[in-house]
Order: structure tokens, then sequence, then C-alpha cells
């Protein structure tokens, strides 16, 4: 398991934190691009996760190039806006940022880019080739991975009617009497259906043989109805920490990146919830067909943004693991609050007593009929 | 012969003609052709314009809603070889057709177009997206034929029967499968019929969308009446003054006044603040008044009334008070000079005004998004939701063919009850 | 609704007065959203509600800090600047294309009147997801989707049938002998249009366009299906904002925009004012 090695990695850099790891500058080596367009349209996902890749990534690499980024907030609906413009044979997006089950879609519809990995990416400082030190998270042939996330809950720290105690179990979620109060979950199935079976006493390893059944489904469905009446669903990932923060709801599903800055940088009375958080991969996707010169200065842009040195300062930023074996080492503290990022990284083995991985086979020959299903019980 | 030139001469004399001798009824047949190609050429550059970037655009998706050339295009030896397979019969076809297949599949899956033809076919029948997609992984290793039990072998879907009736059914260049899925049925082996209870969700929607602008037409009416009332029977400048009232909401931004309701709903809103507060409700019993009906309808009335207010106060203001004082002076009362004089005068008003807020309603898209929660979403929200999350097309442009067809009759209603020549804004 | 007769019972006197208290209940709920956002957009705090400090009426419970935002945030900035270089330019071509039609089509004899008016009335009643759709599809077909001429295309569409229904109604008034005279007097057609036609129907021209311009400027469900980032317009960022972080700066732009249909609506105001004195509908 490839989540194994990066946890021990963040261990380390928790333990060697401190001793400013010396930092390797790829910048130096940056050749100059020859044949490049001089302005990029990259989309992302907007909010502190679109800061965090501003301020490791594209504000470094337009200081050394001079290049134009125009920023595009529209992840959530990338494969429907990369399938229009394949359709309209206008492409104008040049590098996107996507979920892994999102990327492992385009690269099947043949709507992506597939990747050389260990020529278009920079090796680890040491030299171990990239498609080593990305090891596992290189999940599809046309995804460059970026960073770990996990999905997980964060309550409210201030209900009066909890009598004092704090949610420990992911069950809480589903204890309507121990833990009164709305609830914020995602308005997709994927993760909640697994959430519901978990707390309904199916184990981690049942898991997906009893979603595989229409049974199994309408077994979650029925989980789910027990809460649905005092569940707010979000489809955004910032609206679970807003609603948080406004005390719209007691407990909700988000990214922890996002529930780290409601905690730790607008200090709300909020705290987090590791148990059964799932993980995923997000990172890069490079469009199909993009003309020459866009693509030469996309390659080069990846290049530079995905060596070790960058990927480790993403975390400085918002507390996402990553996904470079070699950049764990040297994820430090937080840029301007100062604090130890290690502990608030989804990989930490404090966090990890229970976990699942996002099936992205399963969610990818069973999501079509799943969602129609779900929808309809949402409607209902 | 001599009379009938005579007479032809005579007539031809007694035409009036205009001063350089043209026949009056030509010149005058052709002044009117003049202006007629003069309105229409004023007319052309936006009629032109128009119709490109709108009316065709239109046309354009509505033809979605039925195209279906995915599999002729994907699997195009399958679908011929199909043609001599009986649906009816319970084995699977001959090894003729997988072989076409597997020439298909060789293709598709280089052009990495096979799983995109699955999704497709998913919409019909679960569990098709998943079979395409491992099939695709499973040709190149497939080698030589006999291919129909590697088939079989890779995917076991393809030994029933029901995968290879739904590619042949769905095999034609155009297909009714997505309105079909926009009522909540499907075509199987027994005919068409309604998808399992748990599935349905469209009609449940449309009813839900008509039903909720009905009570927001409701609410309008019940809260506009009165306002329209007032306006038009008093003095000028009064009048003109409240009318600024319903003005401001009217040319202020949507998103303002959504955005505005937001605030006041909220759990911990202005409104629950202030009951809780006066100490009508305590701090635990906070009303829910945002993302359900509730948050939709009350939002909804609010930025749709000033359309029910202009409308009904434009056809009161036309209504002579003398009709109620001669009633009066006939002896009714208060109420029956009203209920039998004054109200039928104002139903073209209400026809008016309410054909307009329902057609505007059922069309909503952005308020019941923020406001609505899941139980106040209208069919609109669902249509987005296929053409930028699910990436049902078709289904969608069905979903809005079925929505615009609605709305054309009530518009076509409108037209008769009020002509579009009376529109009035402002 | 004159002032209450001196004869009237107490039924009706109780009437008259419950009557005006729920007109004025209807139109606090018609003004008071609206009006309320404008403190709340003060708030030193990043809260949507009114804080202790605010209504003890402390000065530090107030501040400009969300406007100062809205004026420094690279995003907003943004979006303010797509949303004026958009909405005129639609505004533009919808008048100009939209008042030489409503001249066209207020001639005695048009021929299928009734069908060209439905051609181009329809996008203002076609639901706006509709037109969205269709549009979407179609513009990234030809190459327009993700561009600022999309946009400004797509609004100016929508502003039309405004322009339109607005002209006519001018032209509903106007004295056709006007145009005969200026002909009679040698005046050639277009300088019967620019000197009797125009000044005449200024006041639906314009209040046309100002419906045209508001479409657009308030428009968000085309430009987030047609526009792409680069054409974020406010109403755009206001819904994503809205969608995900309601932040307090929606309440300051939302303000800022209240303010400005204020102004319109004051502009309309006038016009047609002036518009009834120039055809005597009204003494003064």
């Amino acid at each position: 398991m490839k989540l194994k090695t990066l946890l021990l990695a963040t261990t380390t850099a928790a333990l060697a934190f401190g001793a400013n790891v010396a930092t390797v500058n790829a910048a130096d080596e940056l050749p100059p691009c020859e044949g490049c367009a001089m302005e990029m349209t990259i989309v992302s996902w907007g909010g502190a996760y679109s800061a965090s890749q501003n301020n490791a990534y594209h504000l470094p690499y337009q200081a050394l190039t001079g290049i134009k980024v125009i920023n595009d907030e529209s992840s959530n609906e990338a494969v429907a806006k990369l399938r229009a413009q394949a359709e309209a044979k206008n492409i104008t997006w040049d590098l996107v940022d996507a979920e892994g089950p999102d990327a492992t879609r385009l690269c099947d519809e043949g709507l992506a880019e597939e990747i050389d990995f260990d020529t278009a990416l920079a090796a680890a400082p040491d030299g171990t080739p990239a498609s080593k030190d990305f090891g596992e998270s290189l999940i599809s042939a046309c995804f460059i991975p970026q960073i770990v996330f996990s999905t997980t809950f964060g309550y409210r720290t201030d209900i009066a009617e909890w009598n004092g105690k704090t949610p420990d179990s992911l069950c809480a979620v589903f204890d309507l009497e121990g833990f009164p109060g709305k609830r914020a979950l995602e308005k997709r199935p994927k993760k909640n259906l697994e959430w519901a079976l978990l707390c309904d006493g199916v184990t981690k390893d049942e898991l997906y043989n009893v979603m595989s059944t229409p049974e199994g489904i309408d077994r979650a469905l029925a989980k789910l109805d027990t809460i649905k009446a005092q569940t707010v669903w979000w489809s955004a990932g910032a609206e679970t920490p807003q609603l948080l923060a406004d005390k719209e709801v007691v407990i909700g599903s988000t990214y922890n990146g996002r529930l780290f800055s409601v905690i730790e940088e607008q200090k709300q009375p909020v705290a987090m919830l590791w148990d059964w958080q799932v993980f995923d991969f997000d990172g890069w996707v490079v469009p199909a067909n993009l003309p020459e010169d866009r693509k030469n200065r996309v390659m080069h842009y990846l290049k530079f943004a995905t060596d070790t040195q960058r990927l480790a300062d993403q975390a400085k930023y918002i507390s996402y693991g990553p996904a470079r074996a070699s950049s764990q080492p040297l994820v430090g503290k937080h840029e301007t609050l100062g604090i130890d990022m290690a502990p608030h990284m989804p990989t930490n083995p404090a966090n990890q007593k229970n976990f699942l991985v996002n099936n992205i086979e399963w969610w990818a020959n069973n999501q079509d009929d799943v969602e129609a299903k779900f929808a309809a019980w949402l409607a209902k | 012969m001599a009379a009938i030139s005579e007479v032809r001469s005579a007539s031809a004399a007694e035409v009036m003609t205009t001063a350089d001798g043209m026949p009056l009824k030509r010149s005058l047949q052709r002044a009117l052709r003049r202006e007629k190609m003069r309105s229409l050429m004023l007319i052309a550059p936006l009629l032109a314009f128009i119709l490109l970037t709108f009316i065709l655009p239109i046309a354009d998706m509505l033809f979605r809603s039925v195209e279906n050339g995915i599999v002729q295009e994907t699997i195009p030896r399958t679908v011929v070889a199909l043609q001599d397979w009986d649906p009816a019969s319970d084995q699977i076809p001959g090894e003729q057709v997988f072989e076409a297949l597997h020439a298909d599949l060789v293709e598709a899956v280089k052009a990495k177009v096979h799983t995109k033809l699955g999704v497709r076919l998913n919409y019909e029948k679960p569990g098709m997206s998943g079979l395409f997609r491992t099939t695709g992984r499973a040709i190149p290793r497939m080698g030589e034929g006999p291919y129909q039990e590697k088939f079989v072998e890779a995917a076991k879907d393809w030994g029933d029967p029901e995968t290879w009736r739904t590619i042949r059914r769905y095999a034609p260049q155009y297909t009714p499968g997505y309105f079909l899925a926009a009522v909540d049925s499907e075509w199987t082996h027994n005919g068409i019929e309604f998808r399992p209870e748990s599935e349905r969700i469209y009609l449940f929607l449309f009813a839900r969308t008509a039903w909720m602008s009905l009570l927001i037409t409701a609410s309008c009416l019940l809260l506009g009446y009165p306002i329209a009332y007032l306006l038009a029977n008093l003095p000028m400048r009064t009048s003109n003054l409240l009318m600024i009232l319903v003005l401001l909401p009217f040319w202020t931004s949507l998103l303002v006044r959504t955005s505005a309701w937001k605030v006041l709903l909220q759990q911990q809103g202005v409104i629950n603040d202030l009951l809780v507060w006066v100490g009508l409700i305590d701090n635990a019993g906070r009303l829910v008044m945002i993302n359900n009906v509730t948050g939709t309808i009350i939002a909804m009335t609010h930025i749709l009334l000033p359309f029910m207010i202009l409308p009904l106060y434009s056809v009161m203001k036309t209504i002579s008070p003398s009709y109620v004082r001669a009633a009066k002076s006939l002896g009714a009362n208060d109420w029956t000079a009203f209920w039998r004089v004054y109200f039928p005068n104002t139903v073209p008003g209400i026809g008016a005004g309410a054909i307009l807020v329902f057609i505007l309603a059922i069309g909503y898209y952005i308020t019941p998004e923020l406001v609505g929660g899941t139980s106040g979403v209208f069919i609109s929200n669902r249509i987005a939701y296929h053409i930028s999350s699910s990436l049902n097309w078709g289904l969608a442009a069905a979903l809005g063919v079925i929505l615009l067809g609605v709305v054309m009759v009530l518009f076509y209603v409108y037209d008769k009850v009020v002509g579009l020549d009376n529109v009035k804004l402002g | 609704m004159s002032a209450l007769p001196p004869y009237a019972s107490a039924g009706q006197r109780a009437w008259f007065y419950g009557f005006r208290v729920i007109c004025g209940l209807i139109f606090f709920f018609l003004i008071f959203p609206i009006l309320v956002i404008i403190p709340l957009s003060f708030n030193a705090e990043n809260f949507f509600t009114f804080t202790p400090k605010m209504l003890a009426l402390d000065p530090e419970g107030y501040s400009l800090k969300h406007y100062r935002d809205f004026f420094t945030n690279p995003d907003w900035q943004q979006a303010l600047w797509n949303s004026v270089t958009i909405a005129p330019v639609a505004t533009l071509v919808a008048t100009a294309i939209g008042t030489l039609a409503a001249i066209g089509l207020s001639q005695s004899h048009v021929p299928f009147r009734s069908a060209i008016m439905a051609i181009l009335i329809s996008p203002m009643i076609v639901p706006l997801i509709i037109s969205a759709a269709g549009m979407y599809f179609f513009y990234s077909r030809i190459g327009l989707q993700g561009t600022y001429w999309g946009v400004v295309l797509a609004h100016a569409a929508l502003g039309t049938p405004f322009v339109i229904i607005t002209v006519t109604a001018t032209l509903v008034g106007f004295d056709r002998s006007l145009t005969r005279a200026s002909a009679s007097l040698g005046a050639d057609p277009v300088r019967t249009f620019f000197k009797v036609q125009m000044p005449l129907i200024m006041p639906g021209v314009i209040s046309g366009a100002l419906f045209a311009f508001i479409t657009s400027f308030d428009e968000v469900v085309v430009v987030l299906f047609v526009g792409s980032a680069s054409q974020k317009t406010l109403p755009w960022q206001m819904f994503t904002g809205l969608r995900e972080q309601i932040s307090p700066t929606i309440l300051a732009v939302a303000s800022i925009m209240v303010a400005l249909s204020i102004l319109l609506l004051a502009t309309l105001e006038i016009l047609r004012r002036r518009s009834e004195k120039l055809r005597g509908l009204t003494p003064g």
C-alpha cells in the first residue's frame, strides 16, 4: 500500500522537522521553454486549494518565465466541459486539476493526454525516476498526482445538547439521539453509501461485495433514511466549513484541508473526526490534442510544478499530503501560522485507525446506476 | 367582336390612374409591397440575429433528445450482423456477431470510444458501462477467434440475451429512449413500461415543479392583489411614490434578493434571531426555513411578486370608479360591489399576471438551487445536473423539450388572453 | 381608495385601516429583504446577522472591510471588469437592432406579424436553463463557447425582447402624420428618422436599453454555461460565492448593486415623465 510509505515518510518528517531540510531548487536547472505559448489556462477547484497551488506552483513559475496564468475554477465540471470542448474541437483549457476517478474517466474516453512519467516529470533529488517516486499514486496513464487527501467529518465543539460528549466514531453521524443536530453530507452517493453500511454493521472487507447487490444499495439508503430529514446536502467542498462556522450544521463531511482551514486558520470551535476517512488522489490532467505551443508550455510547467520541492511547498499552505515519496521529508511548517503540518496530514499514523481508499474501479463500473438511484432517493 | 373590344376600352378608360399614368390600384399595391418590404428589411437583422443566436441553438439541443448515432458509429459491423438475430429468442447471437463485435471493439478501444458507448447504453440497461469497460481491457489479449466463448469469459453479461436485445433496440440513428426516461419509463422486452418505483423521479419532479409554481403564483396573487388595488385607487402622487417600493425589487438583481433571503432565513439568520430575541421560540427551536420548500416558496414569491402587481395594476387603472359607485347606489354593500362588479373586471389582469408568474416560475433555476436544498428544487435543476454533472445530455434535452412544450402552451394561452402587443414593462 | 367618508360605519372604518395595515406589511415584505443587507454589509465581523455591537450602534461593530475586500480582491475586480465590459456592448447590440425591428413591426402592414413577434419575444419566455443549455452546446460547436463575444451575443439575444416591447409601446402613441409632414417638406427617410422619429421614441429606446443592460448585468444562468472563467461576471462570482463560501463581501457587492438599481429606477422614472409630457398624456 502506497499510503503506508507516504505515511511513514510523513512521520519521519514530523521527527526530523526543525532541522530545516535543505531545499533543492529545481529553478536553477529550469531549461528555457522553446516554442511555448506565453499564456496558459489552469483549471482547479478554487478557494484555499487554488490559493495553495498559486503560492507553491504558479507564482514561482511565473516569476521564472513571465507567462500569464488564467485561473478557472471549474474542476467540478471538468469532465462535462472537456467533453464539450472536444466535441467542438476547440480546447480552451491547458491544464486541469482533477480527482483520480475523473482523470480515469477522461483517460478512458480519450479526452486526456497520456503521459510518459519518466521523461515528462523531474526525477527525485536522489535520482529516483518519477514513476518510482510517485509509485502507486499513478492510478492512470493520464494522471499526474499532486496530493493525497481525505474526506472526513468535522464537528462543532460547543453543542450544549451533546452534554459534553464528543463524537469519536463515524457512527456518531447516524446517532441522532446522542448527537442531535443537522448534518452535512455530499449530494452524491460515493462515500455516503460506504459510511452508511459501515455503521450498519458491514465490515470493511465485505463492503464492496454488499454494495454490488441492489439490496446492499437499498440497505445503505435505508440507513441514510434515518438521518435524511436532518441532513443538508452539499455540492462544493467549501460549504461544510461555512455551515459549521455558521452553526447551521453540527457535524459534516468535507475534505480534510478545508477543515484544517476552518479550525486552524479561522479559529472556529470545530474539531476533526479521524475515523473511516476516505483517501483520494488529486492531480493534473492534460487535455488531449492541444496545439503544439500550448502543449509545450504545459509540459514545461508540469516538470517544474510536480518536482519534489514544489509538491512539498504546497503542504505549507494546505494540509494535504504530497503524492511523491521524496517530498514527504520536506513537509515542514505552515507558511503563516508556523504550526507543524505533519499531524494534520491525512496520512499521519495517529489519524489512521480506520480508513478507506476510494475504490475507483468499483465506482467507475457502478457510478451511473448508483447515482441515478441515489438521485431518485434524494428527491423524495 | 367589336362589342367586346368596346367594352374593354370602356373599362380601361374607367381605371383611375396616378399622375404618371399608372393605374392607381397597381400603384397602391406597389406602395403596399414596398412598405411591407421596408418593414421586413427593418425587422430582418434582428430576426436573423435571434434565429442564429437563440432559436438555432435551442433547435440543435432539442435534436439531441432523439439523436443516437453513437451505436452505429462505434460498432457498425455488429449492428449489421445483429439484424439477422431474433431478439425474441432466448439464445445469444452466433459466432458471426461476436466476430463483428471483436472487429468493432478493436477499433473502438484504439480510438478510446468504447467506454462512451458503454455509458450511453448504461442509460438503458444498468451494468452496460462496466461491461464495455471490462471488455475493453480484455480485447488486446483476446487473440484469435472463435470469440463467443472468450467474450462471455471476459464478461458474463455477453451471455445474457437481454444485453443483445438492448444493443439491437438502441442501434437505430434515432431513439425515443431519452423521452421514455424523461417520463420514468423504459423499453424492455415486455414493451414500454414504468421504471421500478425506487428509480422514478422525473414525473414526480415535473409534478412538484408545477405544484410549487402554482403555490408561488397563488401567493403572488394573494399578496399582489391588495397592493395593485391600493396603487390603482390612491391619488396619483401617493401611488407613484408607493410604486417605487414595487419597482425597486423588480430592478434589483436576482442574486441580491436571493442572498438577502439566505441571510434572513438561515437558522442563525435575522428572522430566527429576531424570534428568539422576542421570545417566540427558544434557541434550540430555531425554525428551518431554508434549504427546503419553504425557502424556495418565500424567496420566489418575493422575486416574482412585481410581475403579478404590474399587470394587475395596469388593468385596475382602467376600471372606472363609477362602476362601483353605480353598484352601491343600486343598493349593493361594499363586499357585493367589490365581488360582483369590481372583481370580474380585474380577471384579465389576474389571468395575465398569473400566467406570467407561472411561466417564469416553472423555468426557475438559480433561486431553487441556492435556497431549495433537495426538497425545494425544480426540474430545471435536474436539467442542469444532467448537463454538467451526469453528462446525460440526451436526457437533459428530452426534459428540456417537455418543459419547453409546457411553456409554449402557456405562452400561446398568454398571447390569446393578453396579446403579445400588450405586454408592458415597468 | 379615496379618504374615508365621514359617515363610514365602524366596520368600514376597521376595514379601511385594516386594509392599509395589510398593504403596509406586504410593502414591508417587498422592501425589507433588500434594505436589510445594507446595514449588514457594514458588519465588522464575518457574520451574516446583526452582532450585539451592531445593535448597540457601537461604531466598532461597523466597518468598511467588506467593501475594501471587494475593491482589492482580484477575483471581484476581474468580475466587475467583465461585467462592465460585457453588459454595455450587449446593450448596444440589442438596442440597435431591437429599435430597428420595433420600428419595422409598428408599420401598418407587416406580413406574418404575430409569428415574427412570437419569435422575437421568445428569449424572454423560454426558461433560461433551456436557452443556456442550447447555447452551451451550439456555441461550443462553433467555437463561441468561453469567449467574450459568445457571452455578448447571448446576452444581446436575451435583451432584445425588452427593447422591442418598450419601443413598440412608445410607437403606439406615435403620430404618423409627423413623418408624412417631414417627407412632404422634403426630408429623406434617414433625415426624417433622426430628426422626427428618433427624438420622440427616445424615451422608449432608453428604457429598453436599460432593461437590456440590467438583463445582461444581472444574468447568471447563461453566462455560467456560455462563459468560462475569463468571462466571469459579478453575478457569476456572487452565485459561486453564495453556493460555496458565503463571504460577507457578497453583501457589500449586493449593496452596491442596490444603489445601482435605485439609480436606474430614477432614470426610468424621469424618462417616463418626460415621455408622457412629450406625448401630452398627463399634464405636468
